[in-house]
């Protein structure tokens, strides 16, 4: 299933070359469709050809319908990708600046290296500049650091702010786009037969525009009534890959580990309690919430377990195996990365802490302090939790 | 090489490639595209070599570069060396590998050079404002949904288009 990770799969080294080829790729069709030229960029700002917007929004359009598509069908697991941050104010902001950029020096990054590459002077002094741009930013970046991480939400989807389903934003984007492409074509047409005198209309007069603005609006209903799969689909889907780790218990810790995990500082612990609100309000962990598998479902509950920082452990307790083991698998293909499960819930808590004594006193049984692992043998659990590190958002940006 | 450059391709079927190539990014790396991030740690890798104790110090270049750590060790620097042999191959196949200066008729080429070095230096400080570039943040973000992507991409149009009739002189013909 889909995203791989090239490094991981071919090594360092082979991972890289793939990356040179995607680069390829990424230079050959801003090439070909002649960002190279900064004419040509510049001249969308001035009304007269819109080949920049229609490249782009044709770009974003055909990649966004590839992976919803194949998210769609099982083929891509949508939570494993890498989504921009929102940092909305200083996006809009940087957004703005940018496009000044633009139309003053008439490049963008990814084009002034393709011009550069093509041996255009205009192109490397514009290169040139954004080296030395991107250090006056360093430098400046003090005094207006709380600005520039204010307005932040880790992984915001267009379909979240909208509250509409991922299929149905997709269509509207799609129906954006094409409504874009056509206004852009009429005004073309409109720059181009002003001076010669012949009326523009508004027809669309190129068949096969028509043709492939058909088949974008079928993909895009095609993946609005398959819909993107939910936890339960997915986990059928995706059963091999984690299975494993359940059939091994290699994600069933012992309470002696869940101790230590909760008393150690650098570690932002997660406690899910899935057993009956009755025995939750008898007793239960500190810092634990009850919650049940329908919460595990809701997107929005799951949103923030998925989006945790790398120290971040999450942990399920329940009455039985058949229930955590549930739990588990929702939150696994919903992206939450370290997800482990209290070994027989709080079933044998009490006996194991019963006898157990720190200075003369009993141990408070809702959070037993560190302390307490030296009442037991060092071999007394397997430690079972593993740290990923592995940071999924920034990208390539970073 | 040929005399007369080949036409440009039509920008919907540039627009299809460019979808592909972006989707099999995400497919093969979790990520998208992206050139400013290379950017930045050019300039990271740059600075180091002159004055190494500067990059410890400001926070954004420390994260790349500092210590013993090599800012160019990552993988966005192969992406952007990419992009450059696909810009090359692509140029020379098309027979437009010439060197030249691109710029309006109104304006010298010394002046034109001036405007595109200042042109980039705000675009490299835009782009690190808004934490990505133009493939980073509105093609790779754009495609996956991201809110802030969306913002971003239009912010970048209503910047261009309030500064365009300012500075026609240089587009002119």
């Amino acid at each position: 299933m889909l995203p791989i990770d090239i490094i991981t799969e071919l090594g360092k080294s082979g991972g890289y070359a793939v990356f040179v080829l995607i680069g390829a790729g990424f230079g050959i069709a801003l090439e070909l469709a002649g960002f190279g030229d900064s004419r040509r960029l510049a001249v969308q700002f001035y009304f007269k050809n819109m080949t920049v917007l229609k490249t782009m929004f044709t770009g974003i359009l055909v990649a966004c319908l590839l992976i919803f598509l194949s998210a769609g069908l099982g083929w891509l697991d949508f939570s494993q990708l890498a989504v921009n941050q929102t940092f909305l104010w200083p996006g809009i902001v940087g957004g703005l600046i940018m496009g000044v950029g633009f139309i003053v020096g008439g490049y963008c990054p990814g084009t002034s290296l393709v011009a550069t590459a093509s041996f255009k002077i205009d192109g490397l002094f514009f290169l040139v500049g954004t080296i030395v741009g991107a250090g006056l930013f360093g430098e400046s970046l003090p005094s207006f650091e709380t600005f520039w991480n204010s307005s932040f939400t880790d992984r915001y989807l267009v379909s979240d702010w909208l509250g509409l389903s991922i299929g149905a934003t997709v269509f509207i984007v799609t129906i954006f786009a094409l409504v874009m492409f056509y206004i852009a074509e009429k005004v073309e047409e409109f720059f181009k037969y002003k001076d010669t005198g012949k009326a523009w209309s508004w027809k669309i007069t190129k068949r096969p525009y028509l043709y492939g603005a058909v088949v974008l609006v079928a993909v895009a209903i095609l993946i609005w009534s398959v819909g993107q799969p939910d936890p339960i689909r997915k986990w059928k889907i995706m059963e091999s890959k984690y299975s494993g780790q359940l059939a091994t218990r290699a994600v069933f810790i012992h309470p002696l580990e869940y101790v230590k995990t909760n008393n150690e500082s650098t570690i932002k612990l997660i406690t899910l309690d899935l057993r009956s609100n009755k025995d939750y309000e008898t007793f239960h962990l500190k810092g634990s919430e009850n919650v049940n598998l329908d919460d595990l479902l809701n997107a929005k509950f799951v949103a923030p377990l998925a989006q945790l920082p790398p120290q971040g452990v999450v942990i399920l307790l329940a009455d039985n195996d058949s229930i955590s083991i549930k739990a588990w698998q929702y939150l696994k293909v919903q992206g939450v990365v370290n997800l482990y499960i209290l070994e027989n819930g709080l079933h044998d808590w009490n006996k194991l802490f019963a006898d157990k004594k720190i200075h003369e006193k009993d141990i408070n049984l809702a959070s037993p302090p560190a302390e307490v692992l030296q009442l037991f043998p060092k071999d007394a659990y397997i430690p079972k939790i593993k740290i990923g590190s592995k940071k999924r958002a920034g990208g390539l940006c970073s | 090489m040929k005399k007369i450059p080949n036409k440009f391709k039509n920008p919907y079927f540039a627009g299809t490639i460019l979808g592909f190539v972006l989707f099999a990014a995400f497919a093969l790396t979790h990520s998208g595209l992206g050139a400013s991030g290379a950017i930045s740690r050019i300039h990271v890798a740059i600075t180091k070599l002159f004055w190494s104790a500067h990059v410890d110090r400001v926070g954004t270049f420390a994260a790349m570069g500092a210590g013993n750590r090599n800012a160019l060790d990552h993988p966005s620097m192969y992406l952007l060396i990419g992009t450059f042999v696909g810009g090359l191959l692509s140029a020379w196949y098309n027979g437009r590998l010439k060197i030249e200066i691109f710029k309006g008729s109104r304006i010298s080429n010394t002046q034109r050079l001036i405007f595109a070095l200042l042109g980039g230096i705000i675009m490299g400080y835009g782009a690190r404002f808004a934490r990505g570039c133009t493939s980073g943040q509105a093609l790779s973000g754009g495609a996956v949904l991201s809110l802030g992507s969306w913002a971003f991409m239009f912010s970048v149009f209503i910047g261009g288009y309030a500064v365009a009739y300012f500075v026609r002189r240089l587009w002119n013909d």
